[in-house]
């Protein structure tokens, strides 16, 4: 093995040697959650020594698996960019969770660390994987780890919201993301990721447009409606896991694997032909705006952010379907700006419950005074989720909307401006009763700011946020080189 | 002695079998089972390993020479079925000990251990011959062993079930009886290479079709495919757990072996496949099949009884692989017999653990076991992944291939309605998973795991499922041997 394929290897290695020893320390909470800091940075050390690797290249079998289709691990930007992500926002997601989970005396914090650290092995399988079916592979893997701690309360709402999870996203998953899989595979021969795509001459526009269908539903991780009813359901479980949720993992390996499979399965140059795009295109648009109105009358503050969730993902599927070199880097640009803003929001949201427990929007009359740098990282996290400088959110729109434009797609534009306007307003209105309305009369008194690693690593991401504003070309960098090589 | 191999794999259990009887004791006969067992399996393997370096093996019993003698014949198709059975008893006999202890009176132990070496002689014996009439004995050997074995039960409705299945079993072997007998009148031979020869021309007659019938028809009965299904949910669920758990691994898919056997090497795959409409019925039986069985298995409250309902769906898929009718969905289907008997003897295993610690399987007493007993739990809920077909499990690889052979004759709808169809068995598993973890125990249930003994052959069998799914190269390769041998396209 040379140094790439080491640093591939770590990267499964890493998260699955942490979730064993998690699971062997839990008598000694402090050295487990030692070790749970320990494989978050080990992980992301492992990532950037990827992206410093000189060529981007490095092929790491894993098993033969079946006949013509290996288990393969492969560097390649797309990849190394989620990865990146993924294995960063870990590192404060561990921060978080800790003093989250201390401060609410959480029971089964063991399996909860354990089954975190199995749920990142398999992101990291999703964003390195070689080809089509490892991707598949870890995507399921992906969704059985984090059925544990969905579930995590064992609540009756909890286990109800555990079978919606598992059964819209591994059912979608079997029935349709596996079927067009198959169906790939018997039409092309190769399930490989190829610059170019792999389908084109392979069968005719209709089956063609058959299975994108088949793929943008069947991965429903990417929640495009109707398909978007576990994500809000699954607001039982403790923030830390909606972060991991909206964030980390779960939704942002949904988009990613669309994002793959737009660029390495049909190739874009393909993609643009195809008649399914305006299908697709009209349900990701009916899906950001009645997720948006849905997100207006929410007053479940973790249920707003859920369905603005929905609403940010399909921003990003409908990108990847324009099919423009541009509008598919700015999707890409999206999944990160939006995973730094939605982090900070639903660590916003964990330090109120922690601190007040307070969940409902309602509730949250002058808390700015109580808990300024909670609410001040919220305000900065909002920013980004809407879409204004001086956060990553509004670069990465802007791309799309240029990436549109440029394209001649109007639909998008004017979709991405309504949206920003729905944004704005099932967002600022939080800002503005916790910072300009005087508190209630009962209840805030005693409320004060929540753990300091709660607050660290929620004043980390809201910063991440800006850093990416300052900094635009790591937002786009990669993306660009996924579609046009390495310049 | 090698050479004596295939005679040896049948003969050794037969004489271990009244063998039980006299030594009265329990153990001492539990002991010899065991011992049995593992030898049948260690000759399994040496007789795959020597078909997959020399190809086929012919053996004439006693020195008579066939076609007038007996012949036994060893493929890769032979030995997959032999793997199959003989692997399953050496997992489950040392498992069998608590279980039995448990379920059975001190003073039967011996003859039940003799009665699981009965059937296991008849489906090996099954599975080794070449002569269509030694496979009528066979069949009478194990099934017969299995109605005495079901009755043991400690349910008294395992008396009804034994005898419902006496009958139907009865009819289904008779039916197979009369279509060999059909078959004799017209050719005067017995041995399956030398029928196949001499009916060739024959195939349009009459008589020959009507044999055909009543083989297909009798052997079908002992698959169990719908509506032929009825005499096993109930034999299932009331039979001692470690007949059921030998059973839905075996003995539904030696009886398939025998009917691919006897349809492909006798009639021909042309014959059955292109002249017969064997496609469109085996495909509409299995659709339905699957349908019913599944959702069925949703409805159910008995964790064994849900289980046997998985089985005959599981069965139909087995058989709409080989409805799909070329060479992949035989291969998908032969493949799916491997691991289907993986996956369902680990999850009926687990079901014996759970009926020995809570003293049933009902959901009742199910509930809140993942905390009581966490081994047999998550065994259970990582075998019902391979069930619904996660991939890195057995059941995806054979799922797999069998999607692959449908797309490869643009039968896409066949391939969606497998995927889709999947979509019941996910819920049926999530639901046996709830109830385990997520629901609260019922007060007076002990809280104790099973026994080492039982863990380790089911963990044992758990592996399996999770080795085949990665590394699916060696049962992949004999599954495409034997579908290759039996389509007549083998170099």
């Amino acid at each position: 093995m040379t140094g790439p394929e080491i640093w591939l290897a770590a990267s499964l290695a890493i998260p699955l040697a942490g979730a064993l020893m998690i699971a062997l320390s839990g008598d000694w909470p402090n050295f487990r959650d030692a070790i749970s800091l320990l494989s978050a940075s080990g992980l992301f050390a492992a990532n950037v020594m990827l992206l410093l690797s000189t060529d981007h290249a490095g092929t790491l079998a894993l098993v033969p698996f079946l006949p013509g289709a290996p288990l393969v691990l492969k560097i390649e930007p797309l990849g190394l960019m989620f990865g990146l992500l993924a294995s960063g926002l870990w590192i404060v997601t561990t921060l978080y969770s800790i003093g989250y989970m201390r401060a609410n005396n959480e029971a089964n914090q063991t399996r909860f660390f354990a089954c975190f650290a199995l749920a990142l092995a398999s992101t990291m399988g999703v964003a390195h994987g070689g080809n089509l079916i490892t991707l598949f592979v870890f995507y399921e893997a992906l969704s059985l780890t984090t059925y544990p701690l969905v579930t995590h309360h064992g609540t009756p709402e909890a286990r109800r919201a555990g079978r919606l999870y598992l059964g819209l996203l591994v059912g979608a998953s079997i029935a349709l993301f596996l079927f067009a899989l198959l169906w790939t595979w018997a039409v092309a021969g190769t399930l490989d990721f190829r610059s170019g795509g792999i389908l084109a001459d392979k069968a005719s526009a209709g089956v063609l447009s058959v299975l994108l269908l088949l793929f943008v539903f069947g991965v429903a991780k990417a929640a495009v409606m109707p398909l978007h009813r576990w994500l809000p359901a699954a607001m039982v479980a403790p923030a830390p896991v909606s972060a991991l949720l909206h964030a980390v993992a779960v939704v942002k390996a949904g988009v990613f694997t669309l994002l793959k499979i737009a660029v390495y399965i049909f190739g874009l140059d393909l993609l643009a032909t195809l008649d399914a795009r305006d299908i697709v295109l009209a349900m990701t648009g009916f899906t950001i705006l009645a997720a948006s109105i849905v997100a207006l009358r929410e007053d479940n503050l973790k249920r707003r952010l859920a369905y603005s969730t929905v609403s940010q993902l399909s921003y990003i599927v409908m990108a990847t379907i324009v099919a423009s070199p541009f509008a598919v880097a700015g999707a890409g640009a999206h999944l990160v700006s939006h995973a730094f803003g939605k982090i900070t929001l639903f660590f916003c949201a964990g330090a109120i419950y922690t601190a007040t427990h307070k969940e409902k929007v309602s509730e949250l009359n002058g808390l700015g005074q109580r808990m300024p740098w909670t609410m001040g990282a919220f305000a900065l996290g909002s920013l980004a989720v809407i879409g204004l400088p001086p956060t990553a959110g509004f670069l990465s729109k802007w791309t799309m909307f240029q990436g549109a434009i440029a394209a001649g797609d109007y639909a998008l534009p004017i979709v991405l401006g309504l949206g920003t306007l729905l944004g704005a307003g099932y967002l600022l209105p939080v800002i503005y009763r916790a910072f300009f309305l005087p508190p209630a009369r009962s209840g805030l008194a005693a409320a004060d700011e929540a753990p300091l690693p709660m607050r660290v690593a929620l004043l980390v991401t809201a910063a991440g946020g800006i850093v990416l504003f300052l900094m635009p070309d790591l937002l786009t960098v990669l993306p660009l080189e996924a579609i046009r090589g390495r310049p | 002695m090698i050479a004596q191999l295939p005679a040896l794999v049948v003969v050794v259990p037969l004489l271990a079998a009244p063998l039980c009887v006299v030594l009265r004791n329990g153990t001492l006969a539990w002991l010899l089972a065991v011992a049995t067992s593992w030898a049948a399996l260690a000759m399994a393997i040496v007789l795959t390993g020597q078909v997959l370096a020399n190809g086929p093996i012919s053996y004439a019993m006693g020195g008579w020479l066939p076609p007038w003698g007996i012949e036994y014949t060893i493929d890769a198709f032979n030995v997959l079925i032999l793997l199959i059975v003989s692997g399953s008893a050496a997992a489950i006999l040392p498992f069998a000990r608590h279980s039995v202890a448990d379920e059975i009176a001190p003073e039967q132990h011996a003859r039940f251990y003799s009665a699981f070496l009965l059937i296991l002689t008849g489906l090996l014996g099954m599975a080794a011959t070449g002569d269509v009439f030694n496979l009528f004995v066979f069949i009478e050997i194990s099934s017969i062993a299995t109605y005495a074995a079901i009755a043991l039960g400690r349910d008294r409705r395992a008396l009804t079930a034994a005898f419902n299945y006496l009958v139907l079993g009865t009819v289904g072997a008779t039916f197979y009886l009369i279509g060999v007998g059909l078959l004799y009148a017209v050719t005067g031979t017995l041995n399956t290479a030398d029928l196949a020869a001499r009916i060739a021309p024959l195939l349009e007659t009459r008589t020959v079709v009507v044999g055909f019938a009543f083989i297909s028809v009798g052997l079908l009965l002992k698959v169990a495919l719908f509506p032929l299904h009825q005499w096993l949910p109930n034999a299932y669920t009331y039979a001692p757990s470690v007949i059921t758990t030998f059973l839905a691994a075996t003995a539904t898919k030696v009886a398939l072996y025998s009917l691919l056997r006897v349809a492909f090497a006798v009639f021909g795959a042309g014959y059955v496949l292109q002249r017969l409409p064997t496609e469109a019925v085996l495909l509409a039986l299995a659709g339905v099949a699957i349908l019913v069985a599944s959702t069925t298995a949703i409805f159910q409250k008995d964790l064994k009884r849900l289980l046997a309902w998985s089985s005959l769906a599981q069965i139909a898929t087995i058989l709409l692989g080989v409805g799909i009718g070329n060479a992949q969905g035989l291969a998908g289907a032969l493949l799916h017999m491997f691991n289907h008997a993986l996956t369902k003897g680990a999850l009926f295993m687990a079901a014996a653990a759970f009926a020995l610690r809570l003293g049933g399987t009902s959901f009742e007493r199910l509930q809140g076991a993942g905390r009581r007993m966490p081994w047999t739990s998550a065994a259970l809920a990582m075998a019902g992944l391979s069930l619904v077909g996660v991939p890195l499990t057995a059941g995806f690889v054979s799922k797999w291939t069998i999607v692959l052979a449908a797309l490869e004759r643009d039968w896409w709808p066949v391939a969606g309605f497998v995927l889709v169809t999947s979509l019941l068995t996910l819920a049926y598993v999530i639901r046996v998973v709830e109830v385990l973890y997520f629901r609260p125990p019922t007060a007076d249930t002990p809280a104790r795991e099973a026994p080492f003994s039982m863990l380790w052959p089911l963990w044992l069998m758990v592996a399996g499922t999770v080795y085949f799914g990665i590394d699916s190269s060696l049962p992949m390769r004999l599954a495409t041997q034997a579908a290759a041998l039996l389509r007549g396209t083998a170099p």
